[in-house]
């Protein structure tokens, strides 16, 4: 009798721990599909306020056409590897590149426009520059959480004895946002508020 | 303290929540204290020759505990809209010029990096820099600046700024400091009820005419230490309230950097702050322990020794400027920006 309120106690504690394991695992998941979303609004909305920012200048940067081809060219770049990207559907390195080599077109950009006075001092630009500038930190930011979220979700479902139920939740490893060289990682510091203040 | 930085946001999450719970029993059980310690010497005064004791109900200790408990629960959930009310904070709902955009801007910058819902955002008509943070938890928070916060920095130290209030917000400080506030509001009202009755109705536990049995001297010691608590209490309440407040400075500026990745840009905005120096008339004495830094601009908490750490709202600025510049110094050695040195 004993014996068997024993088995019984050991029995529900492994199913108990089981499906707490599981339900951790799962928490974990939506929270890096969750954090990879944030990063996709605003990859998102910077692909929407790029159109904006080149029909503006359009006319004023006539002779910049390589450099806001180059910009064009990048979005449109970015914008096809990210329609496939995902922390489990794989793509995240092209991406970051894509993203990486954006930001620097856009960086070269507003470092052309410096050469013209009227333009950069247009109510119009400064708010643009302003909403690309906490666009590019926002996706900085949210990357910065997703590797976080994703790190953590990674090392549970490899840590042992968490390890055992990760394929009962269908648990694969989310793929990090990374970037490589150091020469790259200095783009992605371009300053774009140029200003020494937000405003004044 | 340096260690606490380190630790992880649900250990930080945990201790605060725990923090807040013995706050609230601490609390319960001085309360408990002040209103039936108060029937303890009536009761005890009242006893006859015959040992028989006349005062049964404990109507102190009942009135105590109802006031407490509608005044503090009052003044826990209207707590944070009274705060910026008091500040003459007002919300930026439709930010209209380019310095409240990047106000918004940076502060969901902020949301994001931590992982939280944007908070509420209030901007204080005061040309003093300064910044304070508010709320029940991440889902109710609000931050407010002072105008001058947004003329005196740039944008990345406005950032640092709103990262350090963002901390307090994920950390739950906002919950403890606002719990400490109602209960620390309450203590005072009480304190000040009591002392005030006690003196109109004193005269009559003391002098009554039966008292002097074998309980007498019994009801002098629970009186005499139980005016002692009724008088000590609020400042007892305030250097608690001031030392939670200290420790959670250091902690809310590590973490916030931590959400930057730039502890050099918070490092310059509280120098500037700290250079300005005029206090921020708005901003309420109350509200002092909540702020990025002291309103008041008091000597006390510029300097270190042993007022500082006694009565100071904030750890003394020179140490929170040191450990911010060792972090980023940190950082900077680990991004291979500076030569290594051995």
């Amino acid at each position: 009798m004993m014996k068997l309120v024993l088995l019984f106690i050991v029995v529900f504690a492994v199913i108990f721990w089981v499906i707490s394991a599981y339900n951790g695992l799962i928490a974990l998941k939506n929270q890096t599909l969750n954090a990879w979303k944030q990063i996709d609004v605003q990859l998102k909305r910077r692909y929407d306020l790029i159109p904006n920012l080149v029909n503006t200048v359009k006319g004023s940067m006539e002779f910049e056409k390589e450099t806001l081809e180059a910009v064009v060219s990048a979005r449109s770049r970015a914008m096809q590897v990210a329609a496939g990207a995902g922390p489990t559907s794989g793509h995240v390195k092209e991406l970051a590149a894509a993203e990486t080599a954006l930001t620097g077109a856009v960086g070269r950009f507003f470092a052309v426009m410096e050469n013209y006075p009227t333009l950069r001092s247009s109510e119009n630009i400064k708010s643009l520059q302003e909403e690309l500038a906490t666009t590019e930190n926002k996706v900085a930011f949210a990357r910065q959480f997703y590797n976080d979220v994703a790190t953590k979700y990674n090392t549970k479902q490899q840590q042992f004895p968490t390890n055992m139920v990760a394929g009962l939740a269908k648990a694969t490893p989310a793929e990090l946002w990374e970037i490589e060289d150091a020469a790259e990682r200095e783009n992605v510091k371009v300053d774009l508020s140029m200003g020494k203040k937000p405003q004044g | 303290m340096a260690e606490d930085a380190t630790l992880n946001l649900l250990e930080q999450q945990e201790k605060n929540r725990r923090q807040t719970t013995i706050w609230m029993v601490a609390f319960i059980l001085f309360f408990a204290w002040i209103g039936f310690g108060g029937d303890l010497v009536l009761y005890l005064g009242s006893k006859d020759a015959y040992g028989t004791a006349h005062y049964r109900v404990p109507w102190v200790g009942i009135v105590v505990t109802t006031i407490a408990a509608v005044v503090t629960w009052n003044a826990w959930r209207r707590g944070p809209r009274q705060l910026l009310a008091a500040a003459g904070a007002r919300e930026i709902t439709d930010p209209t010029t380019q310095e409240e955009r990047t106000l918004v801007n940076v502060v969901e910058e902020m949301a994001i990096a931590g992982g939280l819902p944007r908070p509420k955002i209030y901007i204080i008509e005061d040309d003093d820099p300064n910044a304070f943070a508010t709320g029940h938890g991440p889902e109710s928070a609000s931050v407010a600046v002072t105008r001058g916060l947004l003329t005196t920095l740039n944008r990345e130290e406005l950032q640092g700024v709103v990262g350090h209030e963002m901390a307090h917000v994920r950390n739950l400080d906002v919950r403890l400091m606002t719990t400490i506030a109602a209960l620390a509001g309450v203590i005072v009202l009480l304190s000040d009820l009591l002392g005030r009755s006690f003196r109109h109705g004193g005269v009559r536990v003391g002098g009554g005419r039966r008292g002097r049995g074998g309980g007498g001297a019994l009801v002098l010691v629970v009186l005499v230490l139980w005016v002692i608590t009724l008088i000590l209490a609020p400042l007892i309440v305030r250097l608690m309230a001031m030392a939670v407040s200290r420790n959670r400075e250091y902690l809310a500026d590590a973490t916030g950097a931590e959400l930057t990745r730039n502890p050099g840009a918070l490092a310059s905005a509280l120098q500037k702050i700290e250079g300005a120096h005029a206090p921020t008339k708005s901003i309420a004495k109350s509200t002092a322990q909540l702020c990025i830094a002291d309103p008041l601009g008091r000597a006390v908490n510029a300097k270190e020794g042993a007022m500082a750490n006694l009565f100071g709202t904030h750890p003394p600025m020179p140490k929170r400027l040191a450990r911010l510049r060792g972090m980023a110094f940190q950082a900077a050695k680990a991004a291979g920006e500076l030569p290594a040195q051995r």
